[in-house]
């Protein structure tokens, strides 16, 4: 249990509970145990927080009516999607209610002329582009979570995936939304134009954790499907050679698609869950897809080989059809799961680091894998620097997960370090906030509550998370997510 | 009217705190921003400028508010890189930090998307005088409140911005301009429209208002191209300019050549399926000029000197002349007025409608 900003757990009140049904139309609140074991974690799995009550909203209206009854009772509410949170952003707040949003999956309105489509923030995130798609249009942020992640979690996140680099995150993708602000406001933000006047309120409101309000309705950007990929995989005898590859690559100024690099351990996982077929005897791969109209591949294919011949590779695998491109990507995609299951549990880290550091940044990590007999797998975008270690450990074995813990914590020290971030796309949430301070100031941090209190002045939307708070555990991720332990989604 | 020149992070931090109103400017290429009563002091970001760190290999850049975007340009362009939306008004002399405020991408913002994609971290001077850096200094970030965007297109309402991280891409090796037949309004939204999704992946998508033509460019390596621009030609019936008119012509438009010299200048957001609307409104009126860019979602509008406009159905900013700062429907939240005063609780800077 945890507890900040002033809002404090309360014994469960038969009277607020009664009050809070009369909100909504019978049958959308759920309370009991076995409901609301449910929802009592998200994709952070160490750490769970009984709620009130579960309420699952039909409409629009239903969420405004609830965040404005918990705004008069300063009730803690917390959002969730489909609780694929790896940062423990969806984790209820003990004695406050959670807002569940799957039932608001509409996509209300697709325009293929406009290439926008204004959906509701319960839709998951490849159902978009299955919809956009007969129009040869996509959605272009792609979680490794997409098949099950919902929209309203994307926005909460500002969610990344392997095409950050070229494409960005969600945000760049969110041109307008509507949202009940934690004050029971409810606002418009943007629109349907590209354009923005006046100073950029979605972009505000995108990546802020839950801890605004609740997104109700979101515009999205379209984009045109890529006539042609270009995908090949690169074996290297050493990290540091697929690593030297990648900055090749950057300089050559070639704007690849997506630049990805698995290490020994992540590789020898792939092969045994999925089959993957690596080169022997590499101790890293590097995956790049080039992406664009056919002509313009053609040439750029030219160049990327010449790189990659230079790079002394062991060996270098094009994909020729695409079933070879979906190989190479189920083995890249499967990878974390994969890792997973070569250990009881494990830790997963978001961290960023300056691109041309990232060799250097390898060479660290395993030598601190060395020495602290940790064994750590890494699987990252090299093309932004966004490093996901992997930290395996069983826990039964005494020390153990405080060993991992702290090679963890060494990690994300080093990323700020180099200057770069203590997350990519995962978000700060419960997980990181000790953390934050490592990288903003006092100062920054007091600005950025002040920006909360304004969106939030009791502090009820998702309290507890991305801020530090006194004396509370570093925590962290263990273990597969139940869905990956289903084989429904995987990781990156 | 006073005037502050501070040359350190230090004094600005003293400017903002040395009077109870104050208001940064940059170069006065937008001057109708900064149109404030005279109680304000200005604070001009002339002395702050220069290129801070600027890592090829990390696709990222770091400089001073006051910068001027040549500058920028320059550097960039000496590595093969470039910002993506074509910073606007940079031969005029505009400035990083006035551009940001401005919230102004060019016709290149088609591809990948407009200033506000490629700003990663700002370090500011807030109302209450303290230097804060927000967002990072990498491609990639996902910590904290993104307070980088907010600052784009916020009139230095909330804060003045002291240095500005962004992202750049490398440039492609070759541009190639078509200039497309386009009869009507009803021809530019129809080619506006089927261009926009396509194979070709355009790099810049814009429509005169006055002349019966859309303008479509598209980068990539050289050799690529001619069956691309050839296949375009097939479809749509045009011409291509040689390479230095069409150099010669998106410079123009960065420029707003095409405006009244000393006239009102403002830029609307519309949806593509609005253009017919807008070229219709323009025309009806007295000697107004205008542009059409972003592929149909930005519109600018021009009027002679002393002309002002008083009225628009899509919402837009005033960028110089006389008029409204903003124009047309603006939505005003409770929300709007509680984040400036998390940020400028004495109202130090403008408020919003000031
Ligand atoms: C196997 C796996 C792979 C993953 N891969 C990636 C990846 O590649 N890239 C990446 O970025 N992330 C990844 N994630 C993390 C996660 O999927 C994303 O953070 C995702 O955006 C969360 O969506 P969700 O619907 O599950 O949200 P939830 O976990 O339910 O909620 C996340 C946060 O959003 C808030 N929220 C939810 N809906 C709303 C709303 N409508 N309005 C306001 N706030 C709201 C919640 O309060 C919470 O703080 C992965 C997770 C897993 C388990």
């Amino acid at each position: 249990m945890f507890q900040s900003e002033g809002v404090t757990a309360s014994a469960p009140n038969p009277d607020l509970l009664r009050r809070l049904a009369a909100v909504v139309p019978p049958g959308r609140v759920l309370e009991g145990a076995a409901p609301l074991a449910a929802y009592e974690s998200d994709g952070l799995t160490a750490f769970q927080a009984t709620p009130l009550a579960v309420v699952v909203p039909e409409t629009q209206d239903e969420v405004i009516a609830l965040v404005r009854f918990c705004a008069a009772e300063k009730l803690p509410f917390v959002a969730r999607g489909s609780g694929t949170s790896l940062s423990g952003g969806s984790l209820p707040f003990a004695g406050g209610i959670v807002i569940a949003l799957n039932r608001l999956n509409k996509i209300l309105r697709l325009d293929p002329a406009q290439r926008i489509a204004v959906v509701e923030p319960g839709v998951i995130n490849l159902a978009v582009t299955a919809a956009a798609q007969p129009h040869g249009l996509h959605y272009a942020p792609d979680p490794s979570s997409q098949s099950i992640c919902t929209i309203g979690g994307n926005v909460a996140f500002n969610a990344g995936g392997a095409h950050c680099l070229k494409y960005g995150m969600t945000s760049n993708h969110v041109l307008g939304l509507k949202a009940v602000l934690a004050t029971g406001e409810v606002v418009e933000f943007g629109g349907a134009s590209r354009e923005q006047i006046g100073p950029d309120w979605t972009g505000l409101f995108v990546g802020n954790e839950g801890l605004f309000g609740i997104a109700l309705e979101i515009t999205l950007q379209l984009l045109p499907r890529a006539e042609m990929f270009h995908t090949v995989l690169a074996g290297y005898r050493t990290l540091e050679q697929a690593g030297d590859a990648v900055t090749a690559i950057v300089a050559s100024g070639l704007l690849p698609g997506a630049i990805e690099i698995m290490d020994a351990l992540a590789l020898e996982a792939a092969v045994a869950a999925v089959h993957a077929d690596y080169p022997p005897g590499c101790e890293a791969v590097l995956i790049v897809e080039l992406e664009g109209p056919r002509e313009v591949v053609a040439v750029d294919r030219g160049r990327l080989d010449a790189i990659l011949a230079a790079s002394k590779p062991v060996e270098v695998r094009p994909a020729r059809d695409a079933a070879e491109r979906l190989a190479i990507w189920k083995g890249r995609k499967s990878a974390f799961s994969a890792v997973g299951r070569l250990s009881p549990d494990f830790i997963v880290q978001d961290g960023v680091v300056p691109r041309r550091r990232l060799g250097e940044a390898l060479r660290k990590i395993n030598a601190w894998s060395r020495e602290m007999g940790v064994r750590c797998a890494n699987v990252f975008h090299a093309g932004d620097g966004n490093l996901h270690p992997l930290i395996l450990y069983d826990g039964r074995e005494p020390g153990a997960l405080h060993r991992a813990e702290e090679l963890a914590g060494k990690i994300l020290r080093m990323c700020i370090e180099m200057g770069g971030s203590i997350t990519g796309e995962h978000g700060v949430g419960m997980e990181k906030r000790e953390y934050l301070p490592a990288m903003f100031g006092p100062e920054e941090i007091a600005c950025m509550k002040r920006l909360r209190a304004a969106f939030d002045p009791h502090g009820i939307a998702n309290p507890g998370k991305m801020f530090p708070v006194d004396g509370a555990p570093a925590l962290s991720q263990h273990g597969l997510h139940s869905l990956e332990k289903a084989g429904v989604i995987s990781r990156e | 009217m006073t005037s502050l020149t501070p040359s350190t992070l230090a004094e600005l931090a003293d400017a903002v705190r040395s009077s109870p109103r104050v208001i940064a400017v940059g170069a006065g290429t937008k001057p109708r921003l900064s149109q404030v009563a005279d109680e304000f002091v200005r604070i001009s970001t002339a002395k702050l400028r220069g290129i801070v760190e600027y890592e090829p290999s990390e696709f990222t850049f770091t400089a001073l508010a006051g910068t001027p975007l040549a500058e920028i340009v320059a550097a960039l362009g000496e590595r093969g890189q470039y910002l993506p939306f074509d910073p606007i008004l940079a031969e005029a002399g505009a400035t990083l930090g006035g551009t940001i405020a401005a919230g102004l991408s060019g016709p290149g913002r088609w591809r990948f998307g407009g200033l506000r994609d490629f700003i990663l971290g700002v370090q500011f001077v807030d109302g209450e005088g303290r230097l804060l850096r927000l967002g990072g200094k990498v491609v990639k970030n996902a910590a904290g409140f993104d307070v980088p965007k907010f600052f784009v297109g916020s009139a230095g309402r909330f804060g003045v911005m002291a240095e500005i991280t962004f992202k750049v891409f490398p440039r492609p090796a070759a541009l190639r301009t078509l200039r497309l037949d386009a009869v009507d309004d009803a021809a530019k939204l129809a080619l506006l429209t089927a261009a926009a999704n396509t194979r070709w992946e355009l790099d810049a998508l814009d429509a005169a208002v006055d002349q019966p033509a859309v303008f479509a460019r598209v980068g990539g390596p050289p050799a690529a191209l001619d069956a691309i621009v050839a296949e375009i030609l097939g479809k749509f019936p045009g011409v291509e300019p040689a390479r230095a008119e069409a150099d010669r012509f998106w410079r123009g438009i960065a420029e707003f050549r095409w405006a009244h010299a000393n006239g009102t200048l403002a830029k609307l957001a519309l949806t593509p399926a609005q253009v017919p609307e807008f070229n219709a409104w323009l025309r009806a009126q007295t000697d107004a000029r205008g542009w059409v860019s972003g592929g149909g979602n930005v519109g600018y509008v021009s009027l002679p000197a002393g002309a002002r406009l008083a009225h628009s159905r899509w919402p837009g900013v005033t960028l110089r002349g006389d008029g409204p700062l903003w124009l047309g429907p603006k939505p005003r939240f409770e929300i709007m007025r509680t984040v400036k005063a998390a940020l400028d609780p004495e109202n130090r800077f403008p408020s919003l409608d000031e």
